[in-house]
């Protein structure tokens, strides 16, 4: 039987700022439906791998295929075309300040050239009882909780329906009440809509809970990789990484 | 070496960021309505303090001129004098400085806090282009603006002078009118206009340059607000001089 090709594939990327390089020749792929983990201390590049698959920034050696598409030589406008594919949340949820719920949720939308408003109003309030938040179009981010903000914008995320999700520490700062709906939102998505899905995250309870797969990143490099009950003992770094005994020179 | 090597990659980002901008309007035009409310919110912001600076500045080059020519008798130009100063330099580039300090102060602290919450990154990741959504309007708005309030910063300053004229130096309102259509010629106007209109495009170039620059959080906002308005108002002196080069020559050419 012929394996499925993977949704996303990073090959020997290397990421430099200056003298520093963060990735030095990552390689992984992620298959369709999976939900991973990537775990590593702060400072190692994991959201820079997230704005990597985005397309938000290129990396300085490397491909980064989409879909099977390498994404790394395209210009603005085919990186859009791209990028319609792939929600992404936010580590602060990122919502326009000067925008309603409604018209956050909507953005993604018009931008891609959905003029018809019917249609746009009825996405935006199938997204936002989706997250749990209907009834609150008219707010101001400024009026939200934490919680309330990662999921209005996980709707927004969520509006042109992507065959991938980026989650950029989507439960950080949350009461343990939020953190779990986020989590129960991710398997979700997962499950029912089989979305790609990479989290990013420090939240071991909540990483155990939406993941099958764990990767965890230290120097620049994939130093650990499989499912999650496998990865968790088998490991001696990612044991030490989740019993807090992580040295950065493991 | 290094700050050459940073100063060169600055100016570099800066001129592929106003093609980016050109290149943005020739493809897909520009939203009328977002433009008018950023002309709105530039003139609403500035309008005040562009206001008691032009007057004030008026007053005082007529009082300052005023004795420096009663030495020879030639009290009645003061009208020249004053109108030539605000028509050509001080109406031009005291207002552009001024909406640097107010308006591109805020339009660098509004972008740089977008850059550094990833509201910049979300507006790229949902299909949008921060060049056409926050750059693009405030550019062409502040090409409108500069020009308005440059036209009637010189205005106010002239009548700031006339008031110390008539009031302070025994000119009548008359003499001073005379004096002032004797000296200032349309090339005048126009020239101040020119200038006006480049420093619309620097200081707001620079303010959103800056803000879509910032790295480093709330301390990275305040270093960039500060950065724009610094960098603003020395590229409006330095464009000042070049462009005063330029006009002089293509006068006499």
């Amino acid at each position: 039987m012929k394996a499925a090709s993977p949704t996303i594939q990073l090959e020997d990327i290397h990421t430099r700022f200056g003298k520093l390089e963060v990735h030095k020749g990552l390689t992984f792929a992620l298959q369709p439906g999976e939900v991973t983990t990537l775990l590593g201390p702060s400072g190692a590049g994991k959201t820079i791998i997230l704005k990597l698959i985005m397309g938000l920034m290129p990396p300085s050696e490397g491909r980064v295929l989409v879909m099977g598409r390498n994404i790394t030589d395209l210009d603005e406008a085919q990186l859009r075309k791209v990028r319609a594919d792939i929600g992404m949340l936010f580590q602060g949820a990122a919502l326009f300040d000067s925008l309603t719920v409604f018209d956050n949720v909507a953005y993604g939308l018009r931008e891609r050239g959905e003029r018809d408003e019917l249609k746009i109003k009825q996405i935006v309030h199938e997204r936002l009882e989706m997250v749990g938040l209907p009834g609150i179009d008219w707010k101001l981010p400024s009026q939200l909780s934490g919680g309330q903000r990662k999921r209005v914008g996980l709707a927004r995320a969520l509006a042109s329906s992507p065959k991938i999700m980026l989650y950029d520490e989507p439960t950080t700062g949350l009461d343990p009440t939020s953190t779990r709906k986020i989590d129960d939102l991710i398997i979700k998505f997962a499950r029912e809509r089989g979305i790609t899905s990479l989290v990013v995250t420090h939240d071991i309870q909540s990483a155990r809970r939406v993941s099958d797969r764990w990767m965890l990143l230290s120097r620049g490099t994939i130093v650990a990789d499989g499912p999650v009950a496998e990865v968790e003992h088998a490991s001696r770094l990612v044991s030490d990484f989740v019993s807090g005994e992580w040295k950065d020179d493991a | 070496m290094l700050k050459v090597r940073e100063l060169s990659a600055s100016l570099g980002k800066y001129t592929l960021l106003l093609v980016d901008v050109a290149r943005d309007i020739w493809r897909n035009g520009i939203s009328l309505r977002e433009v008018l409310r950023q002309v709105v919110w530039i003139g609403n912001n500035s309008l005040p303090i562009v206001l008691l600076t032009a007057v004030f500045t008026g007053m005082v080059l007529a009082l300052q001129t005023a004795y420096g020519l009663h030495r020879f008798g030639a009290k009645n130009y003061v009208g020249n004098l004053v109108g030539l100063a605000l028509a050509k330099e001080l109406g031009p580039v005291l207002t552009a400085v001024m909406v640097c300090g107010r308006v591109g102060a805020g339009i660098a602290a509004e972008i740089a806090s977008m850059t550094v919450t990833e509201q910049v990154d979300a507006i790229r990741s949902l299909g949008g282009d921060p060049i056409r959504r926050l750059v693009s309007p405030r550019i062409v708005a502040g090409l409108i603006s500069l020009p308005l309030l440059t036209g009637v910063a010189v205005i106010t300053g002239i009548l700031g002078g006339l008031a110390v004229a008539t009031l302070e130096l025994g000119i009548t309102a008359h003499q001073y009118y005379r004096s002032y259509l004797y000296a200032v010629q349309i090339y005048d106007v126009v020239e101040g206009l020119i200038k006006s209109f480049a420093f619309g495009l620097i200081v707001v170039s620079i303010a959103c340059y800056k803000g879509l620059q910032c790295r480093g959080g709330t301390e990275g906002v305040g270093l960039t607000t500060t950065s724009a308005v610094v960098t603003g108002s020395l590229a409006v002196f330095v464009a000042n001089f070049f462009l005063t080069k330029l006009l002089i020559i293509f006068k006499f050419a």
